[in-house]
């Protein structure tokens, strides 16, 4: 193993100790038990988002935390969810007098530990509502397993969520928003490396330097297929295409197109993908309106991408473009 | 054989051993269908059990696992935190002022907090988790306590048991957590969770039989 490390057991609080040296304008840190928060939180009046998972997708949560997005990221172990008392305690921190918003991605550790975390904050008299996403299209048969895992929706709920709360609507509101952002996006990843946790040591799976996994997860979860090595353009036709079949998407309707690396791949490749990959969205009607282009929700250091379509309308067009800034997402400010 | 409040303590080390010393098989059996760090988390959690126990071996047998149960959900994370950590509340819950059970009140506990785990993650015998050790092992202890076995046995008959439900799961595919996500490909694998659970009562055996 091969990393830019200490010790592997403090891989987590160095990189929130840095985070917190680098933002003191945008976020704070609190550690045991660790989340990182907005600076000005709580924000009176308003909805408050807290999200979290295993640490390892950076900039995913924590570089998400600020005016427009979420009040907080509770930041587990490398690929482990965070715990309860974590969340509980970022979720009485932030909270504004208006609820909470637990954003979740679908994945059984990370479900189960929000949902005691929610358990917990509504014992307290906290209103909660939570929304799990499932965008990632590279799961079939959804019904005989844990169902969908959620992935680059995450990214782009979070964004838009927050700038619905930073208006002033509802926790049903929020929730509602939330709700429509994962019902109109889906996702596909592919993987041209595994990564290795440092924990671990070694890399989570054995990938021969001349194939591909399509339709990887973030933790380096198996896909659909392995196979051969293709060009940029069929590998972007692979993610593509279930995609396309799997939305409701109709010829005329505008989409957020977002490209996104797995922590290893260099923007250049990125925008070759986005290159084929817009293309081939209007060669089916669709127009791009909005992008998003780079690392965001990645897989520590493995190399590959995935791609995300959001149906948008109006509305979230206009949350999308409202201003943001957080350390790894700032805009309009 | 009544069951002391220390044999329980008793029993809570050697698991504690029996996951240090299993941690790198765990670990490597949840690389094959998970996110490989089984091993790693349930060590972790139980450092952190074993280190608190000092400060409430002194209370009741409740007391003692319901602590169990808190300090796991705050460091095991994934989805052994919330189930191993319900698992111990419900036991404690079960037990709460007690300092000595019989075996019967034992099982019963233990019963408690099965069902309090399967509300939780949701997942039926079959669906390749801890569920398919722990059921088999449960039922095995109220059966040989019905047949009125010696006790010692009944213990080795429910951790037989419980290993025979983790050999069991080998050939399953993954109903539930992230190993479903291989579907056909998880069969072939014995599942870790149902592993850690058989360490369980592995556990009880080594601690309250010899």
């Amino acid at each position: 193993m091969k990393k830019l490390i200490n010790k592997p057991e403090d891989v987590v609080v160095e990189a929130l100790k840095g985070i917190e040296y680098a933002h003191p304008d945008i976020v704070k840190v609190h550690y045991e038990p660790n989340f990182i928060y907005r600076a000005d939180a709580p924000v009176k009046g308003k909805v408050a988002i807290v999200s979290g998972g295993g640490s390892g997708h950076e900039p995913m949560h924590g570089g998400f935390v600020g005016m427009g997005m979420l009040d907080a990221a509770c930041p587990g172990a490398v690929f482990t969810s965070p715990t309860p008392d974590q969340m509980l305690e970022a979720t009485k921190l932030v909270h504004g007098g208006a609820g909470v918003l637990h954003i979740v991605k679908n994945y059984t550790g990370d479900v189960l530990n929000f949902d005691m975390a929610a358990d917990l904050a509504r014992a307290e008299g906290i209103e909660v509502e939570s929304v799990v996403t499932n965008d990632d299209v590279a799961v079939q048969d959804s019904l005989y397993t844990a169902g969908r895992r959620g992935v680059g929706v995450t990214v782009l709920a979070e964004k838009i969520c927050g700038a619905a709360a930073e208006e002033g609507r509802s926790l049903k509101d929020v929730a509602d928003v939330c709700r429509k952002v994962n019902g109109w996006g889906r996702s596909m990843g592919m993987a041209l490396t595994s990564c290795t946790v440092p924990h671990a040591g070694k890399p989570t799976f054995d990938l021969p330097d001349d194939e591909m996994e399509i339709g990887i997860g973030i933790h380096g979860e198996p896909g659909r297929t392995r196979m051969k090595l293709k060009s940029a353009d069929e590998i972007t036709e692979m993610l593509m295409e279930p995609i396309l079949n799997d939305l409701p998407f109709q010829a005329g309707d505008q989409v957020l197109l977002f490209v996104n690396s797995m922590g290893g791949t260099p923007l250049i490749e990125l925008y070759i993908v986005y290159r084929k990959a817009y293309e081939i969205a209007t060669k089916a009607g669709l127009k791009v309106v909005r992008n998003l282009i780079g690392p965001y929700i990645t897989s520590l250091e493995m190399a590959g991408c995935s791609i995300t379509l959001l149906k948008m309308d109006d509305d979230l067009i206009r949350l999308w473009d409202a201003p943001v800034k957080t350390p790894a997402l700032r805009w309009g400010v | 054989m009544p069951i002391s409040r220390d044999d329980v303590i008793a029993w809570l080390s050697v698991y504690g051993q029996l996951l240090e010393d299993h941690r790198e098989y765990l670990t490597q059996l949840d690389s094959s269908i998970g996110d490989a760090d089984h091993g790693v988390n349930m060590d972790r959690g139980f450092k952190a059990v074993l280190g608190k126990l000092p400060t409430v071996a002194d209370k009741d047998i409740g007391t003692i696992l319901k602590s169990v149960g808190m300090t796991l959900v705050q460091t095991v994370g994934g989805a052994s935190g919330p189930l191993y950590g319900t698992f111990f509340l419900q036991a404690g819950a079960a037990t709460a002022n007690k300092m000595e059970l019989s075996l019967a009140e034992w099982a019963s506990a233990v019963e408690g907090a099965i069902n309090g785990l399967m509300a939780r993650g949701k997942a039926n015998i079959g669906d390749k988790t801890m569920v398919d050790a722990l059921v088999p092992a449960l039922h095995a202890l109220k059966q040989a306590i019905a047949d009125g076995i010696d006790e010692h046995e009944a213990l080795r008959q429910s951790a037989s048991a419980a290993e025979q439900g983790m050999k069991n799961t080998i050939p399953l595919v993954a109903k539930k957590g992230r190993a479903s996500y291989l579907a056909e490909r998880s069969a072939g694998h014995q599942d870790p969770g149902a592993t850690s659970s058989y360490l369980m009562f592995k556990a009880m055996v080594d601690a309250w039989t010899k």
